[in-house]
């Protein structure tokens, strides 16, 4: 936040990442065209977390950013995963 | 009430000479302090809106039959009932009345960490309600489907759901902004000497709800946007017909309505171990342990949801898992408990409104927390699932925890806020009466729940008469004490007698301050050196 800490990204950086984000929209389209089953859900989620991972890092600047708010995004993704296993244990149980 | 008061509280915030005067004053102003008294305004008038039409619907339950309204008004009356109580009212009810005032100034800060953002909640908070009330008119109709949206219904009905889900989307923003600056409040500017174990219990009460609804209200505003969509470009995402799944729709609701309970009732359990402390004249009975079992219920609370859901037909493996983590939130709601009564016992008890409030919360938090056991336990839970025991069980944990705890910090709190005292003996007297009326209503309702009467029916068997009967003489009763309790705050505003900086020899920072406090809270800054329940 304050001015000296400060980091720039550079324009190479930021498209390589866009890149990246289209390449494993690419993917998550693809999947929905093979019936894997619950497979699926895991592979469209897998390529989601990673997509949400590199925005944290490089678009919001988590990963030049302070262990502290490292931490806290990290205990919400976790208790997000959480969550979502709970959720889908339901489904794997029903 | 402001002009007279701020002529005799020079330099007080509610003598603030800000820009703008008067009512525009007041709608400008980024002052923590006004703020809060903003939002007790409007959740006071939703929440006599949400009490006329509970009285409305306690007429038609009077006698068997069809009395005043007919069966389709009974619907829209208990979902505009629930939305109105439960995200109008007791969501942003404590943090954002008492939390908005007292959060800065019981951790020694001058504001909020971000003044306007949390006048920019206020006003969110506006347009969200606006929206609800909109709902209420026009179109189809109220929206008929429970404060629970519950699909394929909500998906079908045509009524104005799509018009209170978005009413309630809205309503999230605000609750998001406001968790949101009370983190980095209580992260960045505490006093200095206020280390976190040195931290008043109420702030520490706001930290835990805080993280709930900066964590778990993104959820069901996803949820609510599916619901918009589905309904809008019927995109099968829970109705069956559409290759959706209801219980998928239940799953997410619940995975933020759940911790919308703790979003509720922790900062109640905060303000009442403020309370009691004070009253007792003795220190708090295991300060850390209230703490940790604050956050212990937040993160346990979360994982909770699916105990709403045990007749739905989610997977067994699922009920068990959910069954048992409903028992493991129970025991850190029952170390609050006995910390409050282990820091009543032997201390210097002043019985008065305040306290009788508090007493009573808890009481009734303790019926309502053992009969959420009933509705844990499997077996149970099938019998009475859906019927009035469910409907019991949620009001003495809503209503007699929060609603009450409410009553019990206004009057608590009553003092500084206005710089005036309420009056005592019409204070007790509203009390016995609210209490009474109280018990009356909820507590046949779960003599009715086990006899099998199902919730949300505007009709009834001859066989229930003689439980709706006491129910509604009760909701009578309680209508009349809560008249008399406003009448006196009310009242008490403009003509009290005027308050000294500490009445209730508290010990916490906002006691320290003159009552009203001046705009800005402290004339210097703070340096904390004593913990904040040191009492002889």
């Amino acid at each position: 936040m304050q001015h000296e800490n400060t980091h720039i990204t550079s324009y190479r950086a930021h498209g390589v990442i866009l890149v990246l984000l289209l390449f494993l929209t690419a993917i998550t389209i693809t999947v929905t065209w093979f019936d894997a089953g619950s497979l699926s859900v895991g592979v469209a989620m897998f390529v989601a977390s990673i997509k949400a991972s590199l925005v944290l890092l490089y678009f919001m600047h988590l990963k030049f950013d302070q262990l502290v708010f490292k931490v806290f995004a990290a205990v919400a993704f976790l208790l997000l995963a959480v969550v979502f296993i709970i959720t889908f244990f339901d489904y794997l149980f029903r | 009430m402001t002009s007279n008061n701020s002529a005799l509280h020079p330099g007080s915030y509610l003598d603030q000479q800000g820009k703008y005067k008067g009512i525009l004053g007041w709608l400008t102003s980024t002052d923590h302090k006004r703020i809060g008294i903003l939002y007790l305004m409007c959740i006071l008038v939703f929440f006599l809106v949400g009490v006329t039409l509970g009285g409305v619907m306690k007429l038609e339950l009077l006698r068997p039959g069809e009395q005043y309204i007919d069966a389709q008004t009974y619907n829209g009356f208990f979902t505009v009932h629930g939305v109105i109580m439960i995200f109008m009212v007791v969501i942003p009810g404590l943090a954002a009345v008492f939390g908005n005032f007292f959060l800065p100034i019981m951790i020694g800060a001058k504001d909020v960490a971000f003044p306007r953002l949390n006048l920019f909640s206020w006003y969110i908070y506006l347009v969200g309600s606006g929206i609800a009330v909109l709902s209420q008119f026009g179109g189809n109709g109220a929206p008929d489907t429970g404060w629970t949206f519950y699909a394929p219904y909500s998906i079908d009905s045509n009524t104005n759901v799509t018009t209170a889900v978005l009413a309630a989307f809205v309503l999230g923003f605000s609750s998001i902004l406001t968790g949101l600056n009370f983190i980095v409040t209580i992260h960045r500017m505490r006093a200095k000497g206020m280390t976190w174990f040195k931290m008043p219990l109420f702030p520490w009460s706001l930290y835990a709800t805080a993280w709930i609804q900066v964590l778990a209200t993104p959820i069901v505003g996803i949820t609510l946007l599916m619901v918009i969509a589905e309904r809008t470009f019927r995109i099968g995402f829970f109705d069956p017909s559409l290759g959706g799944d209801p219980i998928l729709y239940q799953h997410l609701f619940w995975i933020y309505s759940h911790p919308a309970v703790y979003i509720m009732i922790l900062p109640a359990m905060g303000v009442v171990t403020e309370i009691i402390p004070t009253f007792c004249q003795r220190k708090v009975f295991g300060y850390q342990a209230i703490v940790l079992s604050s956050l212990a219920i937040a993160g346990v609370g979360y994982l909770v949801w699916g105990h709403h859901m045990f007749t739905s037909g989610m997977s067994d493996f699922s009920r068990m898992a959910f069954s048992f983590l409903t028992f493991v939130v129970a025991i850190p709601s029952a170390i609050k408990v006995f910390n409050w009564i282990a820091t009543m016992y032997k201390g210097s008890i002043r019985i008065n409104t305040t306290f009788l409030y508090t007493l009573s919360f808890v009481f009734q938090f303790m019926i309502g927390g053992l009969t959420g056991l009933t509705l844990g336990s499997l077996a149970t839970n099938i019998h009475v699932h859906d019927t009035y025991y469910v409907v019991a069980h949620f009001h003495y944990i809503v209503f007699g925890g929060m609603g009450f705890a409410f009553f019990a910090a206004i009057h608590y709190w009553f003092p500084k806020m206005f710089g005036r005292m309420y009056n005592e003996k019409l204070g007790k007297i509203g009390w016995a009466i609210v209490f009474s009326g109280f018990t009356l209503l909820y507590f046949p309702m779960f003599v009715l729940g086990l006899q099998g009467m199902p919730r949300r029916y505007f009709d009834y068997l001859p066989e229930y008469s003689v439980g709706h009967f006491i129910s509604s003489i009760g909701g009578f009763v309680l209508i009349f004490g809560i008249i008399i309790m406003v009448f006196n705050l009310i009242r008490s505003a403009r003509k009290g007698e005027l308050a000294p900086a500490n009445p209730w020899d508290g010990k916490t920072l906002e006691w320290t301050i003159a009552s009203p406090p001046p705009l800005e809270n402290f004339d210097n800054d703070v340096v904390v050196t004593e913990h904040p329940y040191d009492y002889k």
